[in-house]
Parts: structure tokens; sequence; C-alpha cells
């Protein structure tokens, strides 16, 4: 009666054969490591790149271990393995790939990263270790609030603008204009004129909402936006944020940064391992901006007065910026339409030459300035620069082929990752709403490395001396019941690194306190075998008979557990959402572990023997044969025969 | 070994109204204690901002508390946290700061003119003088409300979802009995939160729901029991059946919490201050959840005046609890 059938046994085999090889990698170390990336369209991320980085590394005389080049750049290992050799390295290649530039502006982002030596085959199969949080590796949380109010204002006041020179371009009479939050009030004496001039809006915005108010000759036209503008704006607003964001997080040399939209107006930023939030706070916090100015001179027009000015000679209203190739141009300080003008730009192809083209659009307003200056201005040259920090950089300085409106189109000899770079530097030159940090949290590298070693130590120890108690009470049925947990224990971590799941302190707790909870699994099962016993059942009856009256219990009680660790997670937040993932997971591993592995392991052990006379399950204590009763209580496992 | 050599069953119910005279004691404690003390709510629910440092030399407290108030936030503690070296600065949220701006002000008042302006780095001074800021959090205070509703929504919800269940999988009078019982373990958990002024953040939280899926899984051991005893033993009296179905189930029940305990003071010795009141909190849970499971829920379900009929229902009876209803006297 206690068999397992050939499928079951080979379950559990996969089972454990799966847990080793997806718990393994979080056993090869982390070591530190360079990465080489960029953040520039013209910037190619090579093997030459790669030949420049292993030459540079040479001449400082760092060793490398390690070098490979993929889509996200050139990474390098040292055969030193430490920090101060990475730290090293950071500085060789700062000099020679970015001549010292240190501020993001540079041609490459040399960011210090800890990379895995999980040997290939196994990433080839996706076993990767798990995310260490940042209460374990160090690191900064930021949680931004994005003022959505301040970002509908904003969109009002560049509405009131509109709505004025529409009105203005269809002579249409009225008398007063006013802005009040996101609502724009106009007033008309006249209700025809009021009739024409709510058609003529719509037709120029549609996506205006319009509500007539007053009465005589006082009357208004009441225009917000419709709602579900409003909803495009906010969601294009947080985007954006969150594009400018990731820019200058990477400008940074941070790698890995976490920053997901969290709600409908909340941003969450998490960097590993920052060493200095506070340059990093003063980074997010920044708000850049795009101009559009006239190009005055260049290597094709003007030429002796770009070199006067290369020599200190700058004329006046003007400066000289350089852009991302090198090339020095002459540009007006005096723009043609700022970025708030700008309301979209995205990487497209020309319709005709089937060329990577950058498509931007404007607003009314930035449009008749546009069109103002292009139309004079045909044949010159106009540039998009990037203000942050007090500090101009062209983006790119194109040709203006025609007089342009509201659409208008960038194109060159530029490739399709080039263009979407274009399209992301002026969409995300400068923060559409503004935001506020309303949480932070740092951890110090060394407050992390505290916490692993807490965590790991709590489940190490408890699990030993759980094991050991459990061995001692219940002898081989209590040694199976601690290699279930074992087995529980590897399931858990394998399933946790399966998911990609983020390990954090309040996680190891988890880990702890569900093995903590599984043994309760094992313990109804010995504890009915046992009684069984008691009982008077011959061994292979009460096993069955146990583990069957056992599992209806253990099922009962891991639902009401799993209840209260699904509320945690849907209610948790950060922590404590991590706390209720390992926790009902491992509320799950245990079901399969406590019963279904268990029981393998028994049958594997007692199915066999035909004549079992006695289960190793620690002393089978019987009310009525107390004088008969061997005073062995520990160490030796009492045979059921003898009490008879 | 064999913990438990109980002969015969232990007669429980004869002394339930001593236990329940017992819970509403600790109960009303715990209530008085949560209504006048209040609890000691961390920042994770008050906001405000948290900075642990770490000095080279045991700190100087006393330096640091006048540092501290030289920022004039109001209310602020300093504290020593684990070590002598480990110094806990806990400040509330003030008006006009800009709150990222906090933990800068608080770093450069402790750090003195010995740290170089314009360092942002996360440490000052140099060897013996050496401060490492090793943990900042803030929490706004919109933030902090937030967790707070959640964490309370989150407990309704287990309540709700685990009344639901043992209704359905036994009867009300059980749903009844149980939350009762666990939720007393819970009030008693902040109860001595209250009473010892512990700082109760999200961790506790997380324990104390942890702990109310836990401490259930006692109450339905002993109600699965009490059933199979209902079908087993036709002629006992109903309080038989439950001192019977206690005392076949008090060993698991000791050895089970024993073992828990165990993984839980692990975390209590070796945790660190940070899981050191998560660890507290699941420590209380689990002794009280002995208690609450074995001397409070099975007299509740007495005085609620379960019977046989309720749980053992009549061959080919209607599975719809109303209908069991209309056989009762």
């Amino acid at each position: 009666m206690n068999r397992y059938p050939l499928w079951k046994y080979l379950i559990m085999i996969v089972a454990v054969v799966l847990g080793l090889l997806y718990t393994a990698p979080n056993l090869f170390p982390q070591v530190p490591a360079v990465q080489v990336s960029t953040n520039k369209a013209a910037v190619k991320l090579d093997s030459a790149l790669m030949g420049r980085v292993e030459a540079s590394l040479k001449d400082a005389g760092i060793p490398v271990s390690y070098s490979a080049l993929d889509a996200t750049g050139v990474h390098v290992r040292f055969a030193g393995g430490d920090t101060e050799t990475q730290i090293r390295a950071k500085d060789a290649l700062l000099k020679t790939l970015n001549n010292g530039v240190s501020d993001g502006t540079g041609a490459y982002i040399i960011a210090l990263t800890n990379e895995s030596t999980t040997p290939k085959w196994m990433q080839s199969m996706n076993a990767l270790p798990m995310f260490l949080g940042l209460d374990l590796r160090g690191g900064v949380h930021f949680l931004m609030q994005v003022d959505m109010k301040g970002a509908l204002d904003r969109a009002a006041e560049r509405n009131a603008a509109d709505i004025r020179s529409t009105l203005r371009e269809k002579k249409i009479s009225y008398n007063g204009l006013d802005r009040a939050g996101d609502t724009i009030a106009v007033r008309f004496s006249d209700a025809a004129e009021r009739e024409k001039a709510s058609r003529e809006l719509q037709t120029a915005n549609p996506d205006l909402l319009m509500r007539e108010d007053g009465s005589g000759t006082d009357l208004r036209l009441a225009i917000t936006l419709k709602e579900t503008a409003k909803k495009k704006l906010a969601d294009s607003a947080i985007e954006q944020n969150q594009k400018v964001l990731n820019n200058r997080i990477n400008a940074l040399g941070l790698t890995e940064p976490i920053i997901q939209r969290q709600g409908t107006d909340r941003i969450v930023i998490q960097v590993p391992g920052a060493s200095d939030p506070a340059r990093l706070k003063d980074v997010i916090g920044r708000t850049g901006t795009l101009e559009l100015r006239a190009v005055e001179g260049h290597a094709g027009k003007n030429a002796a007065t770009v070199d006067a000015a290369k020599n200190g000679n700058v004329p006046f209203g003007q400066e000289l910026l350089s852009d991302r190739s090198g090339e020095q141009i002459l540009v007006k300080k005096q723009y043609i339409i700022t970025g708030e003008r700008i309301t979209g730009a995205e990487p497209a192809f020309d319709g005709q030459s089937n060329q990577p083209i950058v498509r931007v659009t404007t607003d009314g307003q930035g449009a008749r300035a546009l069109r103002d200056f292009t139309s004079q201005n045909v044949k010159e040259r106009m540039a998009i620069v990037l203000i942050e920090k007090g500090k101009a950089e062209v983006i790119t300085a194109p040709t203006i082929q025609s007089e342009l409106g509201a659409n208008f189109q960038i194109s060159g000899n530029m490739t399709t990752r080039e263009t979407s770079d274009i399209a992301l530097l002026i969409r995300s030159g400068s923060i559409a709403a503004p935001m506020e940090i309303i949480e932070e949290r740092t951890v110090g590298p060394s407050l992390g490395a505290e916490n692993i070693e807490r965590g790991f130590n709590s489940v190490k120890w408890g699990f030993v001396a759980l094991a050991l108690f459990i061995v001692v009470y219940y002898m081989i049925m209590g040694l199976i019941s601690a290699f279930a947990l074992a087995v529980n224990l590897l399931l858990l971590i394998a399933i946790l690194s399966m998911l990609q799941a983020t390990l954090t302190l309040p996680g190891i707790a988890a880990i702890a306190l569900t093995l903590g909870m599984a043994i309760d699994a094992n313990v109804l099962i010995n504890e009915r075998i046992r009684e069984e016993l008691r009982a008077g059942a011959k061994p292979q009856e009460a096993i069955s008979s146990g583990f069957e009256h056992a599992w209806a219990t253990i099922l009962d009680s891991n639902i009401t557990t799993l209840i209260a660790g699904i509320a945690l997670f849907a209610f948790g937040t950060g922590p404590v959402k991590g706390f209720a993932v390992v926790h009902c997971l491992g509320i799950l591993t245990s079901m399969f572990s406590a019963v279904f592995f268990s029981r393998g392991i028994v049958n594997l052990v007692y199915g066999a023997k035909k004549k079992l006379e006695k289960i190793s399950i620690g002393t089978v204590w019987r009310p009525n044969d107390v004088v008969t009763r061997p005073a062995v209580t520990s160490g030796a496992s009492t045979a059921i025969s003898e009490s008879k | 070994m064999e913990f438990f050599r109980i002969k015969g069953d232990l007669p429980i119910m004869k002394y339930a109204l001593w236990f329940n005279v017992i819970s509403f004691v600790t109960f009303a404690i715990a209530v008085g204690a949560l209504t006048f003390k209040g609890l000691n709510f961390g920042i994770d629910f008050k906001g405000g901002t948290v900075a642990e440092l770490r000095f080279a030399k045991p700190a100087e407290v006393d330096k640091v508390r006048v540092a501290v108030e030289s920022l004039k936030t109001g209310e602020a503690f300093v504290q020593n946290f684990g070590t002598a070296q480990d110094v806990l600065v806990r400040l509330p949220i003030v008006k006009d700061v800009s709150n990222a701006q906090m933990s800068e002000n608080l770093f450069a008042a402790i750090c003195g003119p010995s740290r170089p302006k314009n360092d942002a780095k996360n440490a000052c001074g140099e060897g013996a003088e050496k401060v490492e800021l090793k943990r900042v959090e803030f929490v706004g205070p919109q933030v902090g409300k937030e967790l707070f509703e959640s964490g309370a929504l989150a407990l309704l919800l287990v309540v709700a979802g685990i009344m639901a269940y043992l209704a359905i999988r036994f009867e009300w009078r059980f749903a009844v009995a149980a939350i009762i019982a666990n939720l007393h373990d819970v009030v008693i958990i902040l109860g001595l939160f209250a009473i010892f002024g512990w700082e109760f953040n999200l961790p506790v939280l997380a324990a104390c729901l942890a702990i109310l899926g836990y401490s259930v899984n006692e109450s339905v051991v002993i109600a699965d029991r009490v059933r199979e005893n209902f079908r087993k033993m036709r002629k006992a009296s109903v309080d038989e059946v439950i001192d019977n179905a206690i005392t076949a189930t008090m060993s698991r029940t000791i050895i089970t919490h024993g073992s828990t305990q165990i993984m839980v003071l692990a975390m209590l010795l070796f945790g660190g201050e940070t899981l050191h009141y998560f660890a507290l909190a699941l420590t209380i849970g689990i002794c009280f959840g002995i208690y609450s499971s074995v001397l409070v829920m099975a007299p509740l379900v007495r005085w609620l005046g379960v019977s046989r009929e309720n749980l053992v229902k009549p061959e080919g009876a209607p599975k719809d609890p109303l209908e069991a209803e209309k056989i009762l006297p």
C-alpha cells in the first residue's frame, strides 16, 4: 500500500534536479565589472570600441580576465576581482574614451556594475541569480509625485494662447480671456459670436470641452480639456518624465536603474549601489529646457566668423556651441521656440526616400513662430539646443528645406537608432510636469552586506536547530521531514530565481518563517502516524492512514495562511510585498515537499518491506501500559513490538 | 522522545469560564493600552525622516543630539541602535524644509565643519572621527497615510477571507470563534507594542497578518478533530468531544509552534535591528496563538452552541448551511 508508481519518483527527481539547477546561479559570486555604453546616437558600440577598451586597460596595467560585447555595450571583468581595480579601470577608460569627462556629457557612459559569474550554459537556460533588493546591496529608492495639476495648468496656459490667436485669425470679437487653474473663460457680448467661436475652436482643437455660461450681455464660454485628453496628457507627462529621469541617471554612469510608473501620478526610482544619493537627488530634481535656435555660422557659412569665435571673438547675441559630432557652430542666443511648444517627436521613415527621419509636432503657437522664421530662412540651418545645468548642447542642426508648420520632419544621413535617440532627446529634453520626492530610502553598501549576513545566518541557524530537533524527536521519520524541508527551501529559492524575484531582507525573513511554518505539515503527519500506532495499527497501515488523515488538515491550514499571504500581497507595498510573495510561494512548495515528497521517501524506505515490524518515529507512548514501557526516551528508536 | 504523556483527556471545558475571563482581562488591558497610550508608529505610517549613522568610535549621543536640535525640527529622537557606534536619528516632517533636503541638512549638522563643502559623499571625517551615513529613509505625509489605509484594508480582507473559508469548510460558529480568538492575538501583540512603546512599522504589520493566518491553522486543526470526533464518539457529550479533540492535537500544537519559534528565535538572535520588532511580534503571536486556539476558541465555540448536528450532516441531507440550521431544535 505504501508504494509509489515510477512516474511519481520521476517527478521527485525532476523537481530536485530543476531545483538544484535554478538555485545554483545564486551560489556563483557577483564580481565587480565595468560596462561601457552610450546614449549618443552617433556613437557605435562595436568591436573597434572593444579593442580600444582592451588596449587602454592594457596601457594602464590593469589585467582583464573577461571581456564581451553585446547590445548593451562592452563588459569587462578583471583578474584581481576587487573593487579597487574596478575603480582604477573606470578612471583609465574615462581618460582614454571620454577625455576625462565624467558628468555624462561625454561620448560614452562608463559604469561600475556587478556581474554574475554564472556559466554561459546556465544563463542560456535562464538560470539566473535572484535580484538583490536595495536593502541587501545598498542603493537609493525614491518615490516621486508628479504634479498633475501643474501639468494641466501649463497645458491650459498653452491652450489659452492658442485660443487667442485662433479668435484673432477668424476675426471673432471677444471681450476678454481669463485662465483660472485649468479652466479658460472667454467673455463675449454677442451670442452669435460665441456660437461661431465655439465652432471654430472645436475644429482647431478637438480636445477642448466648451460649456456656455452667463446671460444677457455677459456671455461666457468656459473651456477645459476633455477627460480623455486630460488622461492622455497625464500619461504622456509621466512617460516623458520617466524618460528624462532615465536619461539623466544613465548619464551619471549608474546602470540598472529601475524607473517605473506607480499608480496614476507617481514614479518609482531605484538605483542600486549608488554611492552618492545627494548628487542623484540633484540630477533628478533638475529641469532641463530645449530650444530651437537659428544657426548663424558653421563650416559652410560665415566660416571666418566661426574661426574668429573659436579664438574667443564671439559676435554679440550669439554663442559658439558644439554638436554631438564635435562640429562647432555659431547659434543665436534668442530662441525661435522652446521645448514646451513641442508636443511630440517620434522616429519614422520618409514616405518617398524611405530614409529614417524624426517627425516633430508643435502646438499652434509654436507652429506660427516656426512658420514665420522658416519661411524666410529656407536652406539655412536651425539648431536644436538642450540646456541643462546652464550648459547648452546642440542635439542636431538640420538644414531647413521648406517652410515648416505644426508638423515637420528632420532628415539627413541618420540611422534608425540615431533617429530614435534624437526623437527621445527632443521629447526628453525637458520635464513635462514638476515632480517632488515624497519618499526616500537610502541604504549604504556596508549595511546591505550586513543585512545579507544577518538574513543568511537567521535562515541557516534556524534551519539547523529545527532539523536537529525534528530528527531527535522523530528519528528516521524526522530525518525524512528535515530532508523534505531542505527540498522545500531548494524549490522555493529555485522558483524565486526563475521568477527573477527581488530578494529583500523581509523576503529572507519570510523564507525563515515559511520554513518554520512548513514543518507543521510534517509534524501533523508524524503525530498522526504515532497516534495510529498508539491505537494499535500495523506500521504500514499507520503510515498510509497517517498521511491520508493529515492531508485534509494540512490543506485547510495552508489555505488560511494563503489567504493572509494574498491579502498582504494585494495591499502591501515595497518590502511587505516581497515578504508576501515569498510567503505564498513557500506555502505552495511546502505542500509539495511535505506531503508528496516526504511520502515518496517514506515509501522508498519502508514501502518495500512487507512485514514491517517497526517505524523509527521516536517514542510511541501508550497511556495504558506505562509499566512495561521501556525507559528509553531518546536515542534509540522504539520498536512497536516492544511495548506489546 | 515524547513530551506529551497525557493520560485521559484534559478537562479543558470544565475551566472554560476561567480561561474566558483571563482572555477578556488581557484583551481589555491591551485595548486600554492602545486607546490611552497608542502605538508608537514608525515613519512608515507617520511620515518623517530616519537616519542611521555609524561612528568609527563609540558615538557621543549627546553631541549628536545637540547637532540635531540645531536643525530646529521640533520633536526629534536620537538613540543608540544596536551597537555603541550606531546612532539612529528620527526627525518629524517639517513643513517648509524640502523633505529631500532634510537628510542633507542633518548630515551637514552632524559632520560640522570637518565636512568639505559640496562633498556629497556618504561619509565625513577621517580615521577615528569618521561618520558614515548608513541608511536614510524619508516618508512623506501622504505616503504614510496611504500605507496606513492599505494596511487596515489588508487586515479586513484577511479577516473576511478566513471567516468565509471557515464558514464554508466548517460552520459559522467556528468561523466566528476562530476569528475572535485570533484577532485577540493580534490585539495583544498591538497592546504589548503600545505598552512598551516598541516601534510599529511595516514589517510588524506584516508579522501581525502572517500570525493571523498562522494562528487560524490551530483553530482549523482543532475544528477538524472536533468534527471527526463527532462522527466517532457517538455517545460523548459536546464537552467531552472538544476535550478529546484538544488533547489529541495538543502534542502537535506545541511541537509545531515550538518549531516555528525556533526559526523566529534565530531571526531574533541573528536578524539584527531591522528584523528585531518583526521577530518580536511573531514571538508574541506564536505564544498567544497556542493559548488562544486551545483555550479561547474552543470555549467560544461551546458558548455559541455547537452540536453534533452542525458538523455531521445526516446522509442525504442538503449541504446548504441554511438547511442544516433547520435541523436544530
